[in-house]
C-alpha cells in the first residue's frame, strides 16, 4: 500500500519534471572566447588547401547543382567583382578561420540579447540574435552571414539562420543558393567546441547538408587576428563583360581528382545516393576514372 | 493492493500516452523556419487580397513591394519622386502606402520600362501629384505630377495605341540620348537609358546621394529577364545593362552592402547579387550563340537535355509568365535577329 502511494506521488512528479524538460532551458553554456580550429580533421584538405576541381563527394548536390559545377571555371574568381567574394555562413566555418563569440547583454537586467561573431576569415561580423526578433521580409537584403537567431536547447547553442547571399556548399565546386537555410548547433566539450550544421537548399541540393567542425579554445585571446584585406585588382586582360564557363561536355577536368584517387567518375559527381553505406556495394561494380589525356 | 496498483499503472500509461502527445505538440510548435523564396507574380492576381510593403532602402529612398512591378519612393522635403508606378489596380493601395512615407506632392513619376505592372498606376498618380512652381494659370500646365520616360517609352506607346494603353499614362516628358539628370530632395537623380534591353525605352534610375540604383526589369529576382523581342528589346541589350550596373555600383566592404539595388520584381539587392545574375545571363547567352555558331536551329537547341538554362530554373525558371523557354527562344532571336 505504502508503495503504491509513493508511486501515486512519483509517476505525476515524473512527467512533471519530463514536461519541464519540454521548455528552454535559463542555464547555458558560456560559449566567449577565442576559439582556433583544428584543421588537422578530416575536414583538413577542404580548411586548408581547398579542395581539387571536381570534387564534389560528400555533397547532395542535385542535378542542377552538378551542372552548375561542372560548368564552373576557376578563372572566374578573377572577374574583379568576384575577387574579394566571402563565404557564405554555410561555408565559413571551414575556413582557416579563428572566431571570437562574445554577448551582448542588456545593461539593467542582463538578459542575453545577442551572441556576436566575428570570424578572421573575411572578417565577418555576426550577430545571432537571441532575444525573439521577427525575421526580416521576404524583399530584405540577403548578406554573406544572413539573418539568424538562436536558442538554447539544453547547453547547446541551436541557431537558424536565413537570407543568405548566393555563395558556395563547397569552393570553386558546388553553389549554394540565395534560398539557402542554415540550421547551426554549438556544442562545447570543455576546451573543445564542435560546431554542426544543417544547410537546406532548394535550389541546388536534394538532400540537407550536414557537416561538422571543431574547434579549441585559446588560452590567450589577444592572439586573435581580426583583419582580412582584400583589395580587388585587375588580374591580366579580360574582356569586359566576358564570364568564364565550360559549354556542356568541354570541361577538362571531369575525371582529374577521380583518377587521381582511383575513383569512379560518379562517386566524384556527388549526389545523396553516394553518401549512403548501401552505395559501397554500387562503387564496387563501377569502373575507376581515366585520367585526362590532354 | 491489486487494484491499486492496476490504477497506478493506468494512470502512468495514460500519461506516456499524454506525454507523447504534448511532446508530438511541442514539436509541431517548433516554427519550420526557412529562408523566404523569391517568387513570381501569379499570372491573374487577385488584387483585393494583394498587400503593399514598405521597406526603407537607405538614404531617401524606399521600396514599395507588392503592388505588381516594385516602385521606389524617394521621399524628402521637396515632396516625393516614384520610379514606376505598379499595376493599375493596386493604385489605391500604391496611394495609401506613399501617404504613410509623406504627405508631400508627388512631383515626379519616371518609368524605367513599357510593363503594364510597372506603369499601370500612373495615371491616379499623376492626377494626385503637383509640379513644382505649376499651378493653374502657370503656363497653361495641369497641376500633376510631371511623368518622365525614354522616348522609346513613348514611341512604344503610341504605336501600341490608346485602346491598350490609356494616354494618361504616357509620359509628357521624354528625353533621348544618354542620360537625363534631375535634382530632388536634395540629390542628383540620373536617369540613365539602357537602349534595346527590355524593350527600346528602358531606363535605370540612380540616386546619387542615397547610392540606390532603380534596375527596372533588366535585373528581376523572381525570374530570368523578359526580352519584349517585339519591342525592341534583346540579350545583348540586357547584358549591356547589367555591366553598366556593375560599374556603378560600389561594395561597402568584401562585396557586400554599398549601393543598393531596387530590381524590377523581388528583393533588395547589392552588386554581389547583380554580378550572379550578370554571369547566368552572360553564361546562358554564350550556349545559345554557341549553339547558333553550331548551325542549330531553335527547336534543337529547345531539345537539348538538360536545357541550357537548366541550373538556373529552380530559382529564376517558376514564372509561368516567363518560362525558361521563352527566354531562350528570346535570346535565340535576337542573336539571329538581321541587323
Amino acid at each position: 500500500m505504502r508503495i503504491a502511494r509513493r508511486v501515486k506521488l512519483v509517476v505525476p512528479l515524473f512527467f512533471a519534471l519530463m514536461l519541464l524538460a519540454g521548455v528552454p532551458a535559463f542555464a547555458q553554456l558560456d560559449l566567449t572566447g577565442v576559439w582556433n580550429p583544428r584543421t588537422g580533421d578530416e575536414d583538413n584538405p577542404e580548411r586548408l588547401q581547398g579542395p581539387s576541381l571536381v570534387e564534389f563527394l560528400g555533397i547532395p548536390a542535385n542535378d542542377q547543382g552538378r551542372q552548375w559545377g561542372l560548368a564552373y571555371k576557376s578563372s572566374r574568381l578573377s572577374l574583379p567583382e568576384h575577387e574579394c567574394q566571402v563565404h557564405v555562413v554555410e561555408y565559413i566555418h571551414r575556413g582557416p578561420m579563428q572566431m571570437r563569440i562574445w554577448e551582448v547583454r542588456d545593461e539593467v537586467d542582463h538578459h542575453l540579447i545577442a551572441i556576436r561573431e566575428t570570424i578572421s576569415t573575411y572578417e565577418q561580423e555576426r550577430t545571432i540574435w537571441m532575444d525573439g526578433r521577427p525575421r526580416p521580409s521576404v524583399y530584405a537584403p540577403h548578406t554573406w552571414m544572413g539573418f539568424s537567431t538562436g536558442v538554447w536547447e539544453g547547453n547547446m547553442l541551436t541557431v537558424t539562420t536565413t537570407h543568405i547571399k548566393q555563395g558556395w556548399h563547397r569552393r570553386e565546386n558546388l553553389p549554394a543558393s540565395d534560398e539557402s537555410t542554415v540550421i547551426e548547433h554549438f556544442i562545447r566539450h570543455g576546451d573543445t567546441m564542435t560546431h554542426v550544421s544543417v544547410t537546406e537548399d532548394p535550389v541546388f541540393l536534394e538532400e540537407p547538408l550536414i557537416k561538422s567542425e571543431d574547434f579549441n579554445l585559446v588560452a590567450n585571446p589577444n592572439t586573435f587576428n581580426p583583419f582580412w584585406p582584400c583589395e580587388y585588382i585587375e588580374e591580366g586582360e579580360t574582356i569586359p563583360g566576358a564570364v568564364p564557363s565550360y559549354f556542356a561536355g568541354e570541361n577538362p577536368w571531369v575525371a582529374e581528382y577521380a583518377a587521381t584517387h582511383n575513383l569512379p567518375q560518379e562517386v566524384t559527381l556527388g549526389g545523396a545516393m553516394t553518401m549512403y553505406p548501401e552505395y559501397r556495394q554500387r562503387m564496387k561494380t563501377l569502373p575507376v576514372a581515366k585520367m585526362p589525356t590532354n | 493492493m491489486k487494484r491499486t496498483l492496476l490504477r497506478v499503472i493506468t494512470v502512468g500509461l495514460a500519461g506516456v500516452a499524454l506525454l507523447a502527445a504534448y511532446g508530438t505538440i511541442l514539436l509541431a510548435q517548433q516554427p519550420q523556419i526557412r529562408t523566404p523564396r523569391q517568387t513570381p507574380p501569379p499570372v491573374n492576381p487577385d488584387y483585393s487580397r494583394m498587400e503593399i510593403e514598405t521597406l526603407p532602402v537607405q538614404g531617401k529612398i524606399f521600396l514599395l513591394a507588392g503592388a505588381g512591378g516594385n516602385i521606389a519612393v524617394q521621399a524628402g522635403d521637396d515632396g516625393v519622386l516614384l520610379v514606376d508606378t505598379g499595376a493599375e489596380k493596386m493604385v489605391d493601395k500604391t496611394l495609401a502606402a506613399i501617404r504613410k512615407l509623406s504627405p508631400k506632392p508627388i512631383r515626379t513619376i519616371i518609368y524605367t520600362t513599357l510593363a503594364d505592372d510597372h506603369t499601370g498606376g500612373s495615371g491616379p498618380l499623376v492626377k494626385a501629384g503637383s509640379v513644382n512652381q505649376a499651378g493653374p494659370g502657370l503656363g497653361g500646365r495641369p497641376n500633376e505630377a510631371d511623368l518622365i520616360a525614354n522616348t522609346g517609352i513613348l514611341r512604344l506607346m503610341t504605336e501600341i495605341g490608346e485602346a491598350k494603353i490609356p494616354t494618361d499614362r504616357w509620359p509628357p516628358s521624354t528625353f533621348h540620348g544618354k542620360q537625363k539628370d534631375l535634382y530632388s530632395n536634395d540629390e542628383p537623380v540620373v536617369i540613365e537609358a539602357v537602349p534595346n534591353a527590355v524593350t527600346a525605352g528602358d531606363s535605370i534610375v540612380w540616386f546619387r546621394k542615397s547610392d540606390v540604383v532603380v534596375t527596372g526589369e533588366i535585373f528581376n529576382q523572381t525570374s530570368y529577364p523578359f526580352i519584349d523581342i517585339e519591342h525592341g528589346g534583346t540579350i545583348n541589350g540586357i547584358l549591356a545593362g547589367l555591366n553598366r550596373l556593375l560599374e556603378i555600383t560600389v561594395p561597402k566592404h568584401l562585396q557586400e552592402g554599398g549601393t543598393m539595388l531596387i530590381p524590377g520584381h523581388g528583393r533588395i539587392s547589392d552588386e554581389h547579387d547583380l554580378l550572379e545574375y550578370r554571369d547566368m545571363c552572360t553564361i546562358i547567352r554564350d550556349r545559345v550563340q554557341n549553339a547558333i555558331s553550331k548551325n542549330m536551329t531553335l527547336a534543337q537547341i529547345k531539345a537539348v537535355k538538360p536545357g541550357f538554362t537548366y541550373e538556373y530554373d529552380l530559382r529564376f525558371g517558376k514564372n509561368p509568365a516567363w518560362t525558361p523557354d521563352q527566354f531562350i527562344e528570346a535570346i535565340y532571336k535576337s542573336l539571329t535577329a538581321r541587323k
